[in-house]
């Protein structure tokens, strides 16, 4: 089985907690985790919803083989209706928050109505209560982690945290769990914010020992982490470098954009990269990074543990950001270096702990500060504005200055805080934003990589990388290489990648997973785990079947074609230099293919003979 | 020939799948709070330590035993506790100078590391190498050639 069978329904309005039985129908249908979850809130939550209201709900969801060995099986995520994008919003986190959860005795947490008070949920094992968190709102992540960890006397406790910044109303802050990881993307934080609920502290001594079939299943997870070994980037790429390793990669055939995307490569890159991180410093002779780190589970282990430099200017007065912590990835390195122009590995690293220590995304943080650089270049936005910081491109020192404004929540982190949308929207600049659904681009020109672009207009949370990351096949060659710039071919790829990474992300594996993996050496693990059938072909058709729930969820909510669209700058605006010099997104000659090969009309609605074929 | 387990902390990742093979081994469930072998997370210094019971000689918790419940495993080495004979007074794990001998609420007992009877299941799961299980008299070898490596004169000042 591997599913708990249980949930744990916890209704903040009334304070109660409630156990109920899982809902295996919708197991069968949906696996687990960001399918699964989508389901129930598709049930029961009303798309028009106000999703800062009470009427939203927020489910902490599992797969079947999160807390299992299966290599990556440490994954968790949370379900809402977002208020950055009005879609529904799938935000996945490693750590050890969610295999806690399980060995805790629960698949899934569903959080409705909202508490008067802030409180926090503690979970030990099948005893569960609400407990106050007025001593600790106000408290970023970082403190609240060493405060409920010193209350309950239990270094083994896993936390998920809010910061500041949810607090505060950012509508693109997250979730941290175990200090830096997080469920980062599309506000889900800031719903966790607006319901009173600080964090949910977990400590399970039960495990999961239900396996469906155990011979049949050691020998699937100890095939796949050989193949995950053997893989150029899951062995080796990976390891050694951490997605940092894109960077010059991504920068080298031009795809990195830069300066709000206004530009394509980026002169910097080289300083900001993987193998920066990597090279001792002048000052102190030690490298940025400390040591790679592995999520529960994973024999990938991309994750960074970095350090700053005590004499850099962004914490020379501050002994507190002086040890290691989680460092740079490649999506937030983006965001926060090339996007703003800021070249200093110190500056970033610092900025990036910042995210960490208040839970917000540095994807969207970091390209709405971009947006804002471009205003102010252009005169839209001046120093009255922005509290007096010259928000200049490429400078460190406005960064950082912004960043630690963003977290009191005062004056212009306000506006900042709304993401690129509404500022561009608000100084009156909205073909600035770079953004679709509201929700900013990460770290891949969609005018230099065209699969890119279709995935980011047609994802169902908004521009998003990790639906569809059309990049393995485009850059990198995985499974089989197709040409960047080409338009034919890409809706067929978009379209295989958002399903089967929908069934990546409601096993509770990790996608990166993907890099060596195929449905081939998925499938197995999950078959050998769980009761049913779990073939190859059955589990593509649940992430076919979870796309299009999500994509009628967003269109009870009111998106329509309309909303399936690029930003001008990425249709009209030709790349000025590089190997990829003079093209645009032709994403007009993609969509119409891709709602054809979707069993969508024209106008991009999913028709009754797909609601039947999929059984929605 | 005896072997033992060898730790290099500097491999470790973190990824805990030592806890679960040992906890599956141990208790037929995916439970790192059931396991043997704990991997430390030191946050601040940026560093993992897998660390579990390295079976002395002269053993603490053995000869601290008041009912003589822990015996050595004579093809392994290993300390073993025999839970018929167990009664849960923790005095071993007062006589630990390691700490590597732990009371377990689920079971009323003492629980240690018991080398898996010779084929340590911790040291076959671990992605990285920094569990192995290896003869006996070769730890801490590998940390003397690395000092030895040092020794030797650079490359440049021999040409």
């Amino acid at each position: 089985m591997s599913w708990t069978r249980k949930i744990l329904r916890v209704n903040l309005s009334k304070g109660s907690c409630t156990p109920e039985p899982l809902n295996m129908e919708w197991a069968m249908e949906y696996l687990g985790q960001r399918g699964l979850a989508s389901k129930y809130l598709s049930e029961e939550v009303d798309p028009t919803c106000d999703a800062l209201g009470p009427d939203n709900k927020l489910i902490m969801a599992t797969g079947p083989l999160t807390g299992t060995s299966a290599s990556t099986a440490g994954r968790y995520s949370v379900i809402c209706k977002s208020p950055l994008t009005g879609a529904i919003a799938a935000s996945n986190s490693g750590g050890f928050f969610g295999p806690e959860m399980k060995f805790a005795g629960w698949d899934m947490i569903i959080f409705e109505g909202k508490s008067e008070k802030p409180v926090y949920l503690l979970i030990q094992d099948d005893q569960v209560e609400l407990r106050s968190a007025e001593d600790i709102w106000g408290k970023s992540a970082w403190e609240t982690d060493d405060i409920l960890h010193a209350t309950h006397q239990d270094p083994q406790m896993r936390i998920a945290i809010i910061g500041r910044t949810a607090e505060a109303g950012c509508l693109y802050a997250g979730i941290i769990n175990d200090r830096h990881r997080a469920a980062g993307r599309s506000g889900v934080g800031t719903v966790m914010a607006s319901k009173n609920l600080k964090a949910v502290a977990i400590r399970g001594t039960g495990g999961i020992g239900n396996l469906e079939d155990a011979d049949k299943f050691f020998e699937a997870v100890d095939a796949g982490k050989k193949v995950l070994a053997d893989g150029a980037v899951t062995g080796q790429g990976l390891p050694t470098y951490g997605t940092q390793v894109l960077m010059n990669v991504i920068n080298g055939v031009g795809g990195l954009p830069a300066h709000n995307m206004r530009d394509v490569g980026f002169d910097g890159a080289g300083d900001i990269s993987a193998e920066a991180m990597a090279e001792p410093r002048k000052s102190d002779g030690k490298p940025n990074l400390v040591t790679g780190a592995g999520c529960f589970a994973c024999t990938i282990a991309c994750g960074r543990i970095s350090t700053i430099d005590k004499t850099h200017f962004s914490v020379k007065d501050k002994p507190q950001y002086h040890g290691a912590s989680g460092g740079l990835e490649y999506e937030a390195a983006w965001a926060l270096g090339a996007d703003t122009g800021v070249s200093d590995l110190d500056a970033l690293t610092y900025v990036n702990f910042l995210c960490n220590e208040d839970g917000f995304d540095p994807i969207s943080f970091g390209a709405t500060v971009a947006a804002a650089m471009e205003m102010f270049q252009d005169g839209d936005l001046t120093t009255k504005d922005t509290g007096g910081i010259e928000l200049k491109f490429g400078s460190a020192e406005a960064l950082v200055a912004i960043t630690e404004l963003l977290v009191t929540g005062e004056g212009f982190a306000k506006d900042l805080g709304m993401g690129s949308k509404r500022l561009c929207d608000k100084y009156k600049r909205p073909e600035l934003s770079m953004t679709v659904k509201s929700q900013e681009f990460p770290a891949y020109d969609p005018r230099g990589i065209q699969g890119m672009g279709l995935g980011y207009a047609t994802s169902n949370r908004g521009a998003c990388h990790l639906r569809g990351y059309t990049v393995a096949s485009e850059v990198l060659g995985i499974p089989v290489k197709t040409e960047m710039n080409d338009a034919e071919g890409k809706p067929e790829l978009v379209k295989a990648f958002q399903d089967a990474t929908a069934l990546v992300d409601s096993a509770g594996l990790c996608i990166f997973t993907t890099f060596a993996w195929g449905m081939d050496d998925i499938a197995p693990q999950i078959d050998a785990a769980c009761e049913g059938d779990w073939s190859v072909e059955g589990c593509l058709e649940v992430g076919e079947r979870i796309w299009n729930m999500e994509r009628i969820f967003n269109q009870a909510a009111g998106f329509t074609a309309d909303d399936d669209k690029l930003p001008k700058r990425m249709l009209k605006e030709a790349i000025k230099s590089g190997p990829t010099k003079g093209q645009v997104s032709r994403l007009g000659e993609m969509l119409p293919k891709y709602y054809e090969i979707r069993g969508w009309n024209p106008k991009g609605e999913v028709t009754a003979e797909t609601r039947e074929r999929l059984s929605l | 020939m005896q072997k033992s387990l060898h730790i290099d902390p500097g491999k470790c990742t973190g990824c805990l799948q030592c806890e679960m093979a040992c906890s599956y081994d141990n208790t037929g469930t995916f439970n790192p709070s059931r396991s043997y072998i704990k991997v430390f997370t030191f946050h601040d210094e940026g560093r993992f330590a897998p660390y579990t019971c390295t079976q002395c000689d002269e053993a603490w918790c053995m000869h601290a035993c008041p009912v003589d419940a822990i015996s050595v495993d004579l093809a392994t080495g290993a300390k073993i506790i025999s839970d018929d004979k167990c009664v849960g007074c923790k005095v071993c794990t007062i006589a630990c100078p390691f700490g590597t001998v732990n009371y377990s609420q689920a079971t009323g007992k003492v629980v240690k590391c018991d080398l898996c009877g010779g084929d340590p299941e911790c040291a076959k799961a671990c992605p990285t190498g920094a569990i192995t299980y290896i003869d006996a008299d070769w730890t801490g070898y590998d940390r003397m050639m690395a000092s030895a490596a040092k020794s030797l004169p650079s490359a440049e000042a021999t040409h």
